[in-house]
């Protein structure tokens, strides 16, 4: 375990070899399409990030950007067909989960890395209480009895701040609020003590006070359990709240990684930049918002060169033509831009 | 001061719980909107925020006459809206269009792009005459940012936010003067959201439109609204000025719901006191006796659960606020841009 929590070079690379070994979740080059009857989609092209423990990776970005397919390929629940992976590694305590067997893959679901859902209603068994569906776990993984895993289960609801967690043991999934459903779905998750959690829009369906509370469990849980965090939204205000370090994705591709501080004080992408002016901000006056022209690319038909270039204020005849690798920038920080520095340098 | 355009005077809407196949009984009933009270001036935004089960989206149905109200009154210039009918009803709805919120499934996928913005005229035919529909439809298309060209697509072959501006384009036909947004932007992208904000704004200032403009995000409403009421558990809990509401709040409610939004702005996490709410929004069936907030209200005393606080200024609050013991707090660190 030494190993992993040494690593301290955030820098992420240009991708592929020259790795630190020992990192605890790593995915190298992935690539992902979707084979469709009206053809192929390439949702993912070539995505890297990594997470060590007791950090948390936020991954922002808009529908379609690939940001749930690429969780869903790290668990192991891609649908396939039509989903397929087409190159790529995704590396758990350095080995290659996608050359695993399904048996060892599924030892990791849940005690390795688990991963909470958007909508918890559809996520729970309609037709098993909630208790049971936690205690299944203890019983089915750690082999314990029924009464031992019904206690199990119980002080995980509490520790997910449920009220009353023995009489909730026996409800259903209806009869839980929208944010006791998300608690209860952390507690699921989190029963086999992972030692990465992938949050996908955990709160996007909740109103913003539950969203609050929601979050704090979140920080508060993963500081106890040193867990790694993927945080995956849409969202830049619970980013900024709450993330160390931020992937922003854009077509299959992640366009720029930084620190949450760099990231939002001078973003290294115009995407990124696009993104922060256009949100409509609480603590601000008589701003104008100004918005990205267009609409992503379509999945099918990606332009050649930089995906972003239809779309960017500062696309030169060189975005049309070559695809811009995601580089290092100054130090800790890369961005997939090929006028990066000039954005990083400006005043 | 500008004129009233409408104004909604105690309004109510319960739906009955029933129980039972064959012998129905009504066993309670749903307080969706319990005395709400407002008034839109002409050429304003009125932004209405809460959260999901506040009644928010009712009250939109029931500003339309989309739904009959159990009791109160909208009145559009002088014409009380929820006791028309028929062909008066019709005329009147000229007047007043709606935007809703899933640009997915309110717009028939059966029909063209042309169709369905061309639809309002088949009702208001004295609006354009046949001839020059399509025309029109184009001219409309052309004005949300949309190209007359696709006026033979089917809605699938559009994007959320194309979407969005289609419905926008269907409220626009009949040249309405208030525009009731349901949730018009929280189905998009961010980058998406603004265009159409943008484009909201753009149309107001051309037409004089006076929008009520339904919302959960804060920031959203903050960013249209020249004023803001609250809502929780049916009632209007504050009312003011975007400013008023923003920089200077009164009620608990407003003060917590502001304190919970995330800003986008890392080097503000640890300045922020967030006001944490615990527990979840009561049900509209059986709300709490006296203040509806009481449960989770920190400031409750005994009177907050006998007496039912009015919607009124008081001391320590320069703008309506229905909270027992009002009080100015600041949360938003307000910096002009």
């Amino acid at each position: 375990m030494s190993d992993i929590l040494v690593s301290e070079q955030s820098a992420p690379g240009p991708g592929g070899s020259g790795r630190p070994a020992g990192r605890l979740l790593e995915v190298d080059d992935l690539r992902v399409e979707f084979r469709t009857r009206d053809g192929v989609a390439k949702v993912i092209n070539g995505v890297t990030y990594h997470v060590d423990a007791g950090e948390t990776l936020a991954v922002l970005g808009e529908s379609g950007s690939g940001k749930s397919v690429t969780a869903q390929t790290i668990m192991g629940i891609l649908d396939t067909p039509p989903g397929f992976v087409t190159g790529g590694q995704i590396r758990f305590h350095g080995k290659d989960m996608l050359r695993m067997s399904s048996e060892e893959r599924r030892r990791i679901r849940g005690e390795g890395i688990a991963m909470i859902f958007q909508d918890a209603l559809s996520a729970l068994n309609p037709v098993f209480t909630v208790g049971f569906q936690i205690a299944e776990q203890f019983r089915v993984r750690r082999g314990l009895g029924r009464a031992e895993a019904k206690k199990r289960a119980i002080e995980m609801l509490d520790q997910v701040k449920i009220p009353n967690a023995k009489g909730r043991f026996n409800n259903y999934p209806h009869q839980f609020s929208g944010g006791m459903r998300q608690r209860a779905m952390i507690a699921m998750s989190l029963a086999l003590d992972p030692e990465v959690l992938i949050a996908d829009e955990p709160t996007t369906a909740l109103d913003v006070t539950v969203q609050a509370q929601i979050m704090d469990l979140l920080a508060e849980l993963q500081r106890e359990r040193q867990m790694g965090m993927i945080l995956i939204t849409h969202d830049l205000g619970v980013v900024a709240d709450v993330a160390d370090r931020i992937a922003v994705m854009y077509a299959g591709r992640i366009v720029e990684e930084a620190d949450v501080y760099d990231l939002y004080a001078k973003p290294a992408h115009p995407y990124t930049m696009g993104l922060i002016d256009s949100i409509p901000r609480l603590d601000e006056k008589g701003q104008q918002l100004r918005t990205i022209k267009g609409l992503p690319p379509n999945l099918m038909n990606i332009p050649p060169g930089c995906p972003f270039n239809p779309r960017c204020p500062m696309a030169q005849p060189v975005c049309r033509e070559k695809v811009p690798p995601l580089l290092q920038v100054g130090t800790a920080r890369a961005s997939a831009c090929h006028f990066a520095e000039e954005l990083v340098n400006r005043d | 001061m500008t004129e009233n355009i409408l104004e909604v005077r105690d309004l109510v809407k319960h739906y009955p719980v029933t129980q039972g196949v064959v012998f129905k009984k009504t066993v309670g009933q749903v307080k969706a909107v319990d005395g709400v009270s407002f008034d839109l001036r002409a050429g304003e935004t009125l932004g209405v925020v809460g959260e999901s089960g506040c009644g928010k989206s009712t009250l939109a149905r029931v500003l339309m006459n989309l739904e009959k109200p159990t009791a109160g009154n909208v009145v559009y210039k002088g014409q009380d809206i929820s006791k028309l009918s028929g062909g008066a009803l019709r005329r009147l709805r000229r007047q007043i269009q709606l935007v809703m919120q899933d640009p997915y499934t309110s717009l028939n996928p059966r029909m063209t792009v042309g169709d369905l913005i061309g639809e309002p005229f088949e009702i208001h035919p004295e609006v354009a005459p046949k001839g020059s529909r399509r025309a029109k439809v184009r001219e409309l298309l052309d004005l949300v940012g949309l190209n007359p060209e696709h006026i033979n697509r089917y809605p699938h072959q559009f994007s959320g936010g194309q979407r969005q501006r289609i419905g926008i384009a269907r409220a626009l036909a009949l040249r309405p003067e208030i525009i009731v947004c349901d949730e018009p932007v929280s189905a998009l992208d961010v980058s998406i959201q603004a265009q159409v904000m943008n484009l909201l704004e753009q149309l107001q200032t051309e037409f004089g439109l006076s929008y009520v403009f339904i919302a959960h995000d804060l920031s959203v409403v903050r960013h249209l609204s020249d004023r803001v009421a609250v809502m929780y558990l049916g009632k209007i809990v504050e009312i003011g000025t975007e400013d008023e509401i923003y920089e200077r709040p009164t009620h608990p409610y407003t003060q917590a719901l502001l304190s919970a939004v995330p800003v986008p702005d890392p080097t503000q996490r640890h300045h922020k006191t967030i006001i944490r709410l615990t527990g979840d929004v009561p049900s509209p069936v059986s709300p709490p006796s006296g203040c509806r907030f009481r449960t989770r209200c920190w400031k409750a005393q005994d009177v907050c659960a006998e007496k039912v606080p009015l919607l009124e200024i008081r001391q320590g609050s320069d703008h309506p606020s229905a909270c027992h013991f009002a009080e100015k707090r600041e949360i938003v660190a307000t910096h002009e841009v």
